[in-house]
């Protein structure tokens, strides 16, 4: 079949509408996904700003310059801004660049689904940003809003969070159906599942852990609208309900989600190490094995984040051999990045040290993880700056490094144009050497009993906290010179050739086409020939 | 996989713009209305009302032009197959956002009240309301005064009874009315659109039926049973779970009517009808939903 009538969609044949209503409008997978990306930055700054406050505020023991209500807020509003507006939106943004590039098609398989699914992100943290200037300040409880703090003892704009929540749940789950219906439907002929790019793999099961995980999210934040509105009693024990039920509820959601933000990592982290390896990735179908059964499962651990909650002694066990078993598909794709650099003819370029940190200090964090999976011991770390050092590892130089090494790497290929190598490896260093120092000494405070979310602490972790601080400061300043060279690049670089990096020959579709891609990148499909051929 | 030779990407649309618009409204109209509850001087309830207007009135333009697309030919095999799966994910979205209510219910009955009674090794947490009695349906609850408990339950009586008992009857409903829209789509496929026409007409007032029902069920909760969203674990999942499929239920009559009301002016043919095919796979979802619920809500 090839009913195929653009005859009078004329901005088809021509490049993009001009003006405002070019991304009111948009239903290219390009504009779309540059959107995701502007926004996730935006939010990194503003999630930054509220870090900022929170190591200033922790710079010295005692108070110093925000009150604990507003400490509790900016603790609060950077956990929920980092994870759902800018790891998840920025990953979302690659999906809708470089999958349709990937696997030869023309666009999202449902771009109009695809606009709605953008914009109700800027609706959503609209809405949970305007609750600091409302009555009873911005959410207190935590990212992970536990019950009752978040329903008994919640100030009114509780609200206006759990709606923003279900916004930005909906936003993914379309967002996930979109990518997850595209890549079942809109591949190039010839590509099987098992020659489809990493990343483009990553995603997939990433899609549908999102479209498994989102509604059970929904349903948490729906059962504490009832209990504070309707007086129902899911999380009252008066009532026969129960205050840990909810952290059941938001756990089963919330450690998918954690591989939610990893997996497309994994995917890009692959593909870069490729690349810059001169090699084909070592082991592709144990990759894409062990990425399936890491998702698989992040359905069974969630209570490893309860450990200290309280739970009959088999549960304890289940949860705590459960999760160490993560450690082995996990640990498979470690390996497997580290073959594939073995005896590789390797070039740093900035992706590529990203990549390479990413390996490092990720594992780093997977390896903390291990010693919090150990359930007795969780018992002495739970709820302390080691479990802080934890997530950060996996989260700043695992999550947020692979979105910086992406950049880099297919920037050349969206703008057309190369980034300053010299500023990029600034770029890197800077923040490699910050990470460090912001997130490392957090394991040795965090040992030596220093809890979270707390705007003061005893004078004996005074030393490192500073250290943390002046670590913390720095990595922010790096951040904006993340900007800068990106307005740079797009504004003032220099020509990219085709294929950009020499080690990107055949190592996907993307490389075929011109740089910039063109805004309609495939009008037919492409044949996997076309990919051998230019090898 | 694709086997196509070219592809079809449509033009940019104002719809979803429109569509956020409305979410933003609705967001907003909701919190404001359920935070400024009782005031008699709010207004967002208008709000409330406007983003329903907004939400309805771009679903109509938005379905209206992707029909008005598929009837001039403009869609290929492919993008069909992309409406099919996407269908597909979204029913499974729905599916977990039951199974967490699913789940709390479980955990209520398998962990909580139980524990509440006393069981177990964390036998301490009776000190909370010493002599508090664990049981299924929960009508006596830990703290009687702040959630007092229903009088009766809604659960099956002996089988003597089971004409006066409302879910049976509604039970009936539902699984004949996803036979007889099987029926329908049988028909339409043989062209028979007579057939096709008239198990529309029976499946909608199946689900009709079914909702006035539920209704029925809630009036009673309330005047005769003491059984309310406040009256503890026991009517919070009662009416979440069948709040929500209800819910699901009345969504599912919406499109189903659309659907008939379309078919009556000629729309869908014995090979393209996917709207139809959707529509039908979601009253099948909310059929099974119900007899999930009929066993854990009800029976067991
Ligand atoms: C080998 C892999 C991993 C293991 C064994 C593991 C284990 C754990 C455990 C046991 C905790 C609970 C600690 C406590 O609260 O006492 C935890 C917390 C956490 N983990 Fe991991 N983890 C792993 C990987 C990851 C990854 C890949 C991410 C995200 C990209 C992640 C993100 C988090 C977050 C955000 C928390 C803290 C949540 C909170 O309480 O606010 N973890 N991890
Ligand atoms: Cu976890």
């Amino acid at each position: 079949m090839s009913a195929v009538i653009d005859s009078h969609h004329d901005d088809h044949h021509h490049g993009p509408a001009k003006g405002l209503s070019r991304w009111l409008y948009t239903t290219n997978h390009k504009d779309i996904g540059s959107m995701y990306l502007w926004f996730s930055l935006v939010m990194l700054f503003i999630g930054g700003a509220m870090a900022m406050v929170i190591r200033a505020e922790l710079f010295e023991p005692g108070s110093q310059i925000v009150s604990p209500e507003f400490y509790n807020q900016m603790v609060t509003n950077h956990g929920l801004i980092m994870v759902f507006g800018v790891i998840m939106p920025a990953f979302v943004g690659f999906a809708n660049w470089m999958i349709p590039m990937q696997i030869g098609a023309p666009d999202m398989a449902l771009p109009r689904l695809n606009n709605l699914s953008f914009w109700i992100l800027p609706v959503a943290f609209g809405i949970l940003l305007s609750t600091f200037f409302m009555e009873g300040g911005a959410p207190n409880f935590g990212w992970t809003f536990y019950a009752p703090l978040s329903t008994e003892y919640a100030p009114p704009t509780v609200t206006f969070f759990i709606f923003s929540v279900h916004i930005m749940g909906a936003s993914s789950i379309m967002g996930s159906i979109n990518i997850i219906t595209t890549i079942l439907n809109m591949r190039a002929p010839g590509m099987t599942l098992m020659k489809m790019p990493l990343f483009v793999w990553s995603w997939f099961i990433t899609a549908y852990l999102l479209i498994a995980v989102m509604p059970v999210l929904a349903g948490a934040v729906t059962m504490m609208l009832m209990d504070i509105h309707a007086g129902t009693s899911f999380f009252k024990a008066g009532g026969g309900g129960d205050p840990v039920l909810f952290q059941h509820i938001f756990w089963f959601f919330g450690h998918p989600e954690v591989y939610i933000m990893i997996l497309p990592a994994f995917g890009i982290v692959s593909h870069i190490i490729e690349t810059f390896s001169r090699k084909p990735i070592f082991g592709y179908s144990s990759m894409v094995y062990a990425i399936a059964s890491i998702a698989l499962l992040s359905f069974v651990v969630w209570a490893h984040h309860m450990f200290t909650v309280g739970m009959p002694i088999a549960g304890e066990l289940f949860f705590m051999y459960s999760t160490m078993l993560i450690a082995i598909p996990t640990g498979v794709k470690v390996f497997n990045w580290l073959s594939t650099m073995f005896k590789g003819s390797l070039t740093f370029e900035t992706p590529m040290l990203f990549a390479i940190a990413f390996v490092a200090l990720f594992t780093i964090g997977g390896l903390s993880g291990i010693m919090l999976a150990i359930a007795p011991a969780d018992f002495q770390y739970h709820d302390t700056y080691f479990v802080v050092a934890h997530f950060h590892y996996v989260l700043v130089p695992g999550a947020l490094f692979s979105l910086l090494a992406a950049a880099y790497y297919w920037i050349p290929k969206w703008t057309g144009k190369m980034y300053d190598e010299t500023l990029g490896k600034v770029h890197f260093w800077m923040s490699f050497i910050s990470v460090n120092l912001t997130f490392f000494p957090m394991h040795f405070v965090g040992l030596a009993g220093m809890p979270r979310r707390i705007p003061d602490y005893a004078m004996q972790f005074a030393d490192w906290n500073m250290m943390v601080s002046v670590g913390a400061f720095l990595f922010g300043i790096s951040q904006l010179l993340f900007l800068f060279i990106v307005l740079k690049c797009i504004y003032n670089g220099k020509a990219a050739t085709t294929e950009v990096w020499e080690g990107a020959k055949d190592k996907g579709f993307e490389w075929t086409v011109d740089s910039p891609a063109p805004y309609h990148t495939f009008s037919s499909p492409p044949s996997m020939e076309s990919l051998k051929s230019s090898s | 996989m694709s086997s196509d030779s070219s592809y079809y990407v449509p033009a940019s649309s104002r719809m979803p713009i429109f569509m956020a618009f409305g979410l933003l409204l609705f967001v907003l109209g909701a919190s404001f209305t359920m935070n400024n509850w009782g005031e008699e001087d709010s207004n967002a309830h208008w709000l409330l009302i406007a983003s329903f207007a907004v939400i309805w009135g771009t679903m109509f333009f938005w379905f209206g032009s992707v029909i008005k697309e598929n009837d001039s030919g403009m869609y290929s095999g492919q993008l069909n197959q992309s409406f099919v799966w996407g269908m597909a994910w979204f029913i499974f979205s729905e599916v977990m956002f039951f199974f967490a209510f699913f789940l709390a219910l479980g955990y209520v009955r398998l962990f909580a009240v139980p524990w509440l009674g006393g069981e177990g090794e964390k036998a301490i947490t009776n000190i909370l309301w010493p002599g508090f009695e664990a049981a299924w349906p929960l009508l006596v609850t830990p703290d009687n005064e702040q959630f007092p408990g229903a009088h009766h339950s809604m659960s099956i009586p002996a089988v003597s009874k089971l004409h006066t008992w409302l879910p049976f009857w509604n039970t009936l409903c539902l699984i004949t009315s996803s036979g007889t829209i099987a029926l329908a789509e049988a028909g339409l496929r043989k062209g028979n659109r007579t057939a096709f026409k008239l198990w529309m007409v029976a499946t909608l007032t199946l689900g009709y039926v079914f909702v006035f029902l539920q209704g029925l069920e809630y009036y009673e909760a309330y005047t005769h049973m003491g059984l309310t969203l406040g009256a503890g674990i026991y009517g919070t999942t009662f009416f979440l779970l069948t709040g929500f499929h209800g819910f699901h239920v009345c969504l599912g009559a919406i499109i189903l009517t659309i659907m008939t009301i379309r078919g009556f002016g000629g729309a869908f043919s014995d090979h393209d009808h996917f709207g139809l095919a959707a529509g039908s796979w979601y009253w099948h979802f909310v059929d099974v939903v119900w007899i999930l619920l009929v066993l854990v809500v009800y029976i067991f």
